[in-house]
């Protein structure tokens, strides 16, 4: 079957619906899948819940989506950088789920790994626990957190081949390996698709089984903050 | 007289020991890279993928894709090593990761943390910090004592929602150092030209010993 398509708007072509819930990999502005947000917002798709640690910011990222109002809901564990972000939730017009950094990865690794829930003692006896079950093991307390099935996972990668197989750089990689896993179709954006055969086998980050249609565009790559060090003088 | 926010870096990076691996929150803890004491090999997790974690690139040699938790161009070293999202918070949640360096909004004497969120005002988020209080092994939390208003931040029980109960091992403030123990918190230092009666009047929390 072939993975390979041109554009972000083909890849995403029938994977779209009103109310779906969409894993989206990044964090920050570093790795997140730029092209295939920009397709859904030209889609013009409303009532999304997005599953993803960051909003990005005002406008870039999952950012650009909070703009048009097509996301009802996140699921993320920091907004911190988004002040429209912060305005349409303290106002009521956007629903955010706070889920520990942590949790959200793991429910999201689970739910690739066929795994409905699971115990932690992440948030234990905050308000991240309430309503949820609270099983003691060995002494200790844990609350049981559910896995994350999304209906699309959004993913940026450095490099595939042909058959999907994937390789992130340095902290690229961040949430775009479990969001992969968790969704009923996964979508990925690379900057270079590969021949088959030319990727070491030893060295793929997430195998093609995981991927189900890549594309590869230009990418801006935004720098969120820019830190630097001076060169001492010789 | 008190410490000032690199002083107060420096005295946290005297809790590291050699062969350690350690996470650094935003904000002061960030500064306590600075301060690594003279044949202390310690390495940097940043909770984002990345163990081995270097200084800021030089201008011109900034990587998005190389960043740290606070969303900052930084570097590799030659031990560096990359991995995902959930490897990183298996590896803190599985109790790999020997101390944690958190900023604190509130701080109980019982060693609950509040950082996260003040509601109706600031909604940030907890990102890594509810797992890494979880998880490490150890927690320092790094803050200034008291608020603009002079209030301590330092209490009998937090107001604030909580990242974690029973969490924190040590405070270091402004003013000095206290470690929670039994029955309330126990002074280990005062900072410089700082006396014991100032340090015990901006605390609200019991202080025991």
């Amino acid at each position: 079957m072939k993975k390979v398509y041109a554009n972000a708007a083909e890849a995403l072509d029938g994977l779209l619906f009103d109310g779906m819930l969409i894993a989206a990999g990044g964090f920050g502005l570093c790795g997140i899948p730029e092209l295939l947000i920009a397709a859904i917002r030209d889609a013009g798709t409303k009532d999304l819940t997005v599953a993803s640690n960051n909003a990005g910011v005002d406008d870039f990222g999952l950012g650009v989506l909070l703009q048009t109002r097509q996301v009802k809901k996140m699921i993320s564990s920091y907004v911190g950088e988004n002040a429209e972000f912060m305005r349409q939730y303290l106002s009521g017009e956007l629903e955010l789920e706070f889920n520990p950094q942590g949790t959200l990865a793991e429910r999201m690794r689970a739910a690739g790994a066929g795994i409905p829930g699971f115990y932690t003692k992440t948030g234990v006896g905050t308000v991240i626990a309430d309503g949820k079950e609270v099983k003691n093991f060995n002494g200790q307390d844990y609350i049981l957190e559910t896995g994350l099935f999304a209906d699309l996972a959004i993913v940026k990668a450095w490099k595939a081949d042909e058959t999907g197989n994937l390789v992130f750089r340095k902290t690229a990689r961040n949430f775009n390996h479990p969001a992969a896993t968790c969704g009923k179709v996964c979508v990925v954006e690379v900057e270079e698709i590969v021949p088959t055969g030319s990727l070491d086998p030893d060295n793929i980050h997430l195998p093609g089984i995981y991927v189900h249609r890549i594309i590869q565009g230009q990418h801006e790559k935004r720098i969120e903050q820019r830190t630097v060090r001076q060169r001492e003088e010789a | 007289m008190a410490w000032d926010r690199n002083q107060m870096a420096a005295r946290a990076a005297q809790e590291l020991q050699d062969g350690w691996y350690v996470n650094l929150g935003i904000g002061i803890p960030t500064l306590v890279s600075n301060y690594i004491p003279e044949g202390v090999h310690v390495t940097l997790q940043s909770e984002n993928g990345m163990l081995g974690m270097g200084p800021f690139p030089f201008a011109g040699e900034e990587d998005p894709d190389l960043i740290n938790a606070g969303k900052q161009t930084i570097t590799e070293l030659p031990q560096t090593a990359y991995f995902d999202s959930a490897t990183s918070f298996a590896m803190i949640r599985g109790g790999k990761i020997a101390m944690a360096i958190l900023g604190g909004m509130e701080v109980s004497e019982n060693g609950d943390l509040a950082n996260w969120m003040v509601p109706g005002k600031l909604v940030k988020g907890m990102g890594g910090a509810m797992d890494l209080v979880a998880g490490v092994g150890r927690v320092v939390v790094v803050m200034d004592h008291t608020n603009k208003h002079g209030d301590s931040k330092v209490l009998k029980e937090c107001t604030l929602p909580l990242t974690g109960k029973s969490v924190v091992d040590r405070i270091i403030t402004n003013l000095g150092v206290l470690d929670v123990v039994e029955g309330g918190l126990k002074i280990v230092e005062c900072a410089d030209g700082v006396t014991e009666d100032e340090l015990r009047a901006a605390t609200e929390a019991t202080i025991v010993g």
